[in-house]
């Protein structure tokens, strides 16, 4: 195994990981296009950080954190969904970024590359998996208990409002280092299908956050593996790879129904 | 002459603002420890934010004075299950209680079947049971319920109202149950409180059944002042 391969395959387990656990909560929440969008309102940052010689995961975070503040302050004050609120933003973050990024990173910005990925790179995303992973597993019950009854938690002496924020700023961070995997277009791919996949055939909580996160893995892991055989471009490749698990999900679910 | 201790809840000129709407106007009644004050009242009568009030979830005006370290237990009508994979074990163990085993035990939920279940294929009555044992779990002085029966089918309302009186006669719990249903204030409740949003009626429940009664609760809204539960 090359080093490339190592270090790709490093990252991809990681944030492969990290997205599916993160979007199991994406998922129940009925966000799916949230984490879906999201991903978009990165690449203006992107396109700073190959313009400015700096790293672009550093200017993708930075526009999704404080993409992530201001969705979760207009749903707070105007009650509108993420949904709406997201919608309204990341076409308007898409053609900022595809206005000024350089055409010959757009490609990689769209579609990402592994094949590129600095052992820098993949300690950040080691890192930022692991932490996201940590804090989220922290909060998971008191976010879940939100989604069953506000009142219940809020009555628990739960803050609703602080641990979407938390949630909110842990999700862009898993996107920014997903970028470099499958790109800003397709990165949303990782949150949304694996947990979407794993609601199909879990009855219970525990299996269903277990599942997300290894359809995860195995999603951008096989992508990654078939892209270096094949010398094909990951990013589509990882999205092939878990539609194939999420269609046998649903095979599943329509055998046992 | 009035025994301040005895009162479990005293609500005192309570008014509740949202977005300019008036939705409790200068709302105020006791309760005493051991009661049932059953709240009716027609929808949007402000019932559910009089909950919310009592819950601190709302800003409000008013006093709301809960007796010294009175514990509160809230069950919800509105709870979102049937899209989210969670186990009656998994919802359980949010409140991680040594005494959740017996709160299921009084429920009659204690079987290993039950435990393993998906909270949202439960049937109306076995998730009313698990959200009462939710509650109990915290062993509260008094238990805030939004409408018991909601959901449940008619075999299965009575034996829930059964066990609600029981919590009240052999635990000494106190209850507030929000209901439509004149059934529930006539034959477990000991007061009644209705509303359209200020009291229209507050006192003895067994009154509903009075002509000139129910013309104060289902009539033209009239607002009463602060009741004298002691007349």
């Amino acid at each position: 195994m090359t080093e490339a391969l190592f270090l790709s395959l490093l990252t991809g387990i990681f944030v492969g990981f990290s997205a599916g656990y993160l979007g199991s909560l994406m998922v129940l929440e009925k966000m799916s296009l949230v984490g879906d969008a999201l991903s978009h309102v990165a690449l203006p940052g992107l396109a700073l950080g190959f313009l400015f010689n700096f790293p672009p995961f550093l200017g993708a975070f930075a526009f999704l954190f404080v993409s992530a503040v201001i969705i979760w302050h207009l749903g707070r004050v105007t009650k509108l969904s993420f949904e709406t609120i997201v919608g309204a933003m990341f076409t308007f973050a898409l053609a900022i970024g595809i206005f000024i990024i350089p055409n010959v990173d757009l490609l990689e910005a769209l579609f990402g590359d592994i094949t590129t990925v600095t052992i820098l790179d993949a300690a950040i995303a080691v890192i930022v998996s692991v932490v996201a992973v940590y804090l989220t597993k922290i909060i998971y019950k008191k976010l879940v208990l939100s989604m069953i009854s506000e009142e219940l938690a809020t009555s628990k002496g739960i803050n609703v409002g602080r641990i979407n924020l938390l949630y909110l700023v842990l999700v862009s961070l898993v996107v920014a280092v997903g970028i470099k995997i499958v790109g800003t277009l397709l990165v949303g791919f990782l949150v949304v299908v694996p947990a979407a996949a794993a609601k199909n055939v879990s009855a219970d909580l525990f299996k269903y956050e277990v599942l997300s996160a290894f359809f995860g893995v195995i999603s951008s892991c096989s992508g990654i593996l078939f892209s270096s055989y094949l010398n094909l471009p990951t990013g589509p490749l990882v999205v092939f790879s878990g539609f194939i698990v999420f269609l046998a999900t649903v095979l599943v679910k329509w055998k046992t129904k | 002459m009035e025994d301040n201790e005895d009162y479990l809840l005293k609500v005192s000129n309570l008014s509740v603002k949202l977005q300019n709407q008036t939705i409790l106007d200068n709302v105020s009644f006791k309760l005493r420890r051991g009661t049932a004050l059953a709240v009716l009242g027609p929808n949007g009568a402000g019932k559910t934010m009089l909950f919310r009030a009592l819950l601190n979830l709302v800003p409000y005006t008013g006093k709301i004075e809960w007796a010294e370290k009175a514990k509160i237990g809230y069950v919800p009508q509105n709870v979102a299950v049937d899209d989210i994979p969670i186990s009656v074990k998994e919802f359980l163990s949010f409140k991680n209680h040594a005494n959740l085993e017996s709160s299921l035990s009084y429920v009659k939920l204690n079987n290993k079947n039950v435990e393993g279940k998906t909270l949202g294929v439960l049937s109306g009555g076995e998730f009313r049971r698990v959200l009462i044992a939710w509650a109990l779990a915290d062993n509260p002085d008094v238990l805030l319920f939004d409408e018991p029966t909601s959901g449940v089918d008619h075999g299965s309302e009575e034996p829930i109202l059964v066990m609600l009186n029981g919590l009240k006669k052999k635990k000494g719990i106190t209850l507030i149950l929000i209901t439509h249903d004149v059934h529930i204030v006539r034959e477990y409740s000991d007061y009644l409180l209705a509303l359209n949003r200020c009291v229209t009626f507050f006192g003895d429940s067994k009154k509903i059944m009075d002509p000139s009664i129910q013309n104060m609760i289902y009539g033209e809204t009239v607002c009463v002042g602060a009741p004298d539960e002691e007349k």
